[in-house]
């Protein structure tokens, strides 16, 4: 009874954290308002509120142009890969599956770098940005070329095969990114900036653009969380209690796969978020999906929200790349956590 | 009316430069202006005796001073990145500059490979098979960029040749700087490498040209981390350069129109007083004969933002 009151604690205490995590992402900067401005024009923003802020509108279109998108892209992003890669991990019962497990990351990869090398200067008059719809469309075909491949040879043990046509797939996206990469050595940087992570340079539209896929991605996948504990007791016990586990694993599959390469194709690839996150949930919360994966979406959200400060300030007036920072911040705390968590485990 | 003066002054120099560029050590035409200066050699000795008369030239720079030293029958191929100037077309080949393939390089029986930099280890492969190889790093300064032409020159026998060049671009270089106007402010400028706001600070060499008309570098506060720090855009915006220089309109498709489009930028003096200006990136990014080319655009821009 204590325990059941203790664990329905977590979920308004991890939305309380993202919401301190999003005013704090919004507050801090190289530039903009002073930082305890920030919470008055936040507030003289919400309907029937008036407060003077004292904020000029230099700093204003600062906050509310370059650094909010910023944010609001982080907080997508984060759930999106952490949501993506718990849900892997359940329907592939793998603990080091991530979201990039099945090709999404080296073919949005390869996308991005055939864009970046053919279109120079010709992209002025299209109507949209050639970059994230090729990194989109190259996640999307690199995932539907594993599942063929794992299809076709594993009929009989289809997670496994999955997992590995996944890696096959991955490296030969990487082979062709890297020949062509050393065809044109001239855009190894903006490759390779690509790839470090882009939040640096997001804005409203990149969150219109990845928002529908994040919400029925997410819907789908959120939707899925008792099938999913299902499955935690093995394909042959799931099915016997009536899952249909292949039908199952498909849609969570099309579902995290569909909105990774969405947030791949805006933000590059940003590592450890969806193999980091899911595991610190589950051993702070406990494994059950049913709680498991709505945490995960705050956790994740307030994760990168709080990685990409640094990225902003550390070298100030200059970027980190947020690749780097999630990995720095995020593998030390993973470790804290394994640490004082192992007693418990066992 | 200043800026029609520099104009005129620039197309006489300009028209001179091409003289002595197509045909070729007419000695008179140097301006007594001759003098080597001692500036370090940004170069490594020359490494033949004899004229090379095969020359392989896997540096789009080192291609274009090749053709103003009037050396173009010296030439047997340069590297895919060579775009100029046009003659260059003719020799035109697949060879990579960034990742060098000596076989490939040796189909052509060079008997000089001029390259930027060794990062690969091309050199001493090349000379394991006997054929020599000039190298022309990077400059600091335009001084280094005289000495280097010079360099080259002596390397291909083409020393009068680059006399004439080398003056000039002294001479054309000298009229732009006494024509810009006189700034009682310093003007600030941010100079955009590509679309993810990776800019260079005044350690570069591209930085020291703008150095040179005594403009006030953005980018300068990132000092101590990188000379080529890539900025955040809040910082950019909050810093709201007078000037904008655009060095990826090639490499990254960038107008000053996309500029003004970008969120949170409509409202940065530069972009409201028309001051974002489209730059050839092959210029910002090579120190051949052009760079006198790039000077005058800068000081186009700057006439253009006081004027």
């Amino acid at each position: 009874m204590i325990e059941s009151t203790r664990r329905s604690w977590w979920l308004p205490g991890a939305g309380l954290l993202l919401a301190v995590a999003f005013l704090f992402g919004a507050m801090i900067g190289p530039a903009g308002p002073d930082w305890w401005r920030v919470p008055l024009e936040l507030l003289d923003r919400l309907p029937f509120v008036s407060i003077d802020s004292g904020v000029s509108p230099l700093e204003s279109s600062v906050l509310w142009e370059i650094r909010m998108p910023r944010v609001v892209l982080a907080a997508l992003v984060g759930s999106m890969l952490s949501l993506a890669g718990a849900s892997y991990q359940g329907v592939f019962r793998n603990p080091l599956v991530d979201p990039y497990l099945l090709g999404v990351a080296a073919g949005a990869g390869l996308g991005a770098t055939l864009v970046i090398v053919v279109n120079r200067t010709a992209t002025e008059s299209w109507p949209i940005d050639p970059l994230p719809l090729a990194a989109f469309i190259g996640g999307l075909l690199a995932v539907l070329l594993t599942y063929l491949v794992g299809a076709a040879f594993g009929a009989a043990r289809v997670s496994a095969t999955l997992v590995l046509a996944g890696v096959a797939v991955t490296s030969l996206a990487t082979a062709i990114q890297t020949f062509i990469l050393q065809r044109n050595s001239e855009v190894v940087r903006q490759v390779y900036s690509w790839i470090l992570g882009r939040l640096s340079t997001a804005t409203w539209s990149d969150v219109r653009l990845v928002l529908p896929y994040v919400i029925v991605s997410s819907g789908v996948l959120l939707a899925h969380r008792r099938l999913l504990d299902v499955m935690r007791i093995g394909d042959d016990e799931a099915q016997s209690l009536g899952a249909r586990v292949d039908r199952i694993r498909l849609t969570v599959v099309v579902a995290a796969t569909l909105g990774t390469s969405a947030v791949v194709s805006v933000s590059g690839l940003i590592g450890f978020v969806g193999i980091m996150v899911p595991h610190l949930v589950r051993f702070l919360a406990g494994a059950s999906y049913r709680r498991l994966l709505p945490l995960t979406v705050m956790v994740g959200a307030t994760f990168l929200i709080v990685a990409d400060v640094p990225g902003r300030i550390l070298s100030d007036p200059a970027e980190t790349p947020i690749g780097v920072v999630t990995a720095f911040l995020g593998a030390p705390f993973f470790i804290i956590v394994l640490r004082s968590r192992q007693g418990a485990l066992r | 009316m200043r800026k029609l003066m520099t104009r005129r002054l620039l197309v006489g120099a300009f028209s001179l430069f091409a003289l002595a560029a197509c045909g070729g050590g007419d000695s008179s035409s140097d301006n007594g202006t001759t003098s080597i200066d001692s500036a370090a050699p940004s170069s490594e000795p020359m490494p033949t005796a004899e004229i090379p008369q095969r020359i392989v030239s896997l540096s789009p720079t080192h291609t274009e001073m090749l053709f103003a030293l009037d050396a173009a029958e010296q030439v047997v191929a340069v590297d895919s990145l060579s775009n100029y100037p046009p003659e260059a077309a003719a020799v035109l080949t697949d060879l990579s500059a960034f990742e060098p393939n000596v076989e490939a390089i040796a189909e052509y029986e060079p008997d000089l490979v001029i390259i930027a930099d060794d990062s690969m280890g091309i050199k001493a492969q090349l000379e394991a098979i006997d054929i020599p190889v000039w190298i022309g790093l990077p400059p600091a300064s335009l001084d280094d960029v005289y000495a280097q032409i010079d360099e080259l020159a002596a390397a291909i026998g083409r020393t009068e040749e680059a006399k004439a060049v080398v003056g000039l671009m002294r001479s054309a270089v000298e009229t732009i700087l006494v024509q810009a106007p006189m700034l009682d402010e310093p003007l600030t400028y941010y100079h955009e490498l590509d679309d993810t706001y990776y800019s260079v600070t005044s350690n570069t060499f591209v930085g020291s040209l703008y150095e040179s008309f005594g403009l006030r570098n953005i980018a300068d506060a990132s000092e101590g981390t990188s000379d080529y720090p890539q900025l955040s855009a809040e910082f950019i915006v909050s810093q709201n350069p007078d000037l904008v220089f655009l060095a990826d309109t090639k490499c990254c498709g960038v107008t000053p129109e996309a500029v003004a489009a970008r969120p949170g930028w409509e409202g940065l003096s530069a972009v409201l007083n028309g001051n974002v200006i489209a730059m050839d990136d092959d210029l910002a990014s090579r120190w051949g004969p052009r760079i006198v080319d790039y000077l005058y655009a800068i000081g186009e821009a700057i006439a253009g933002a006081v004027g």
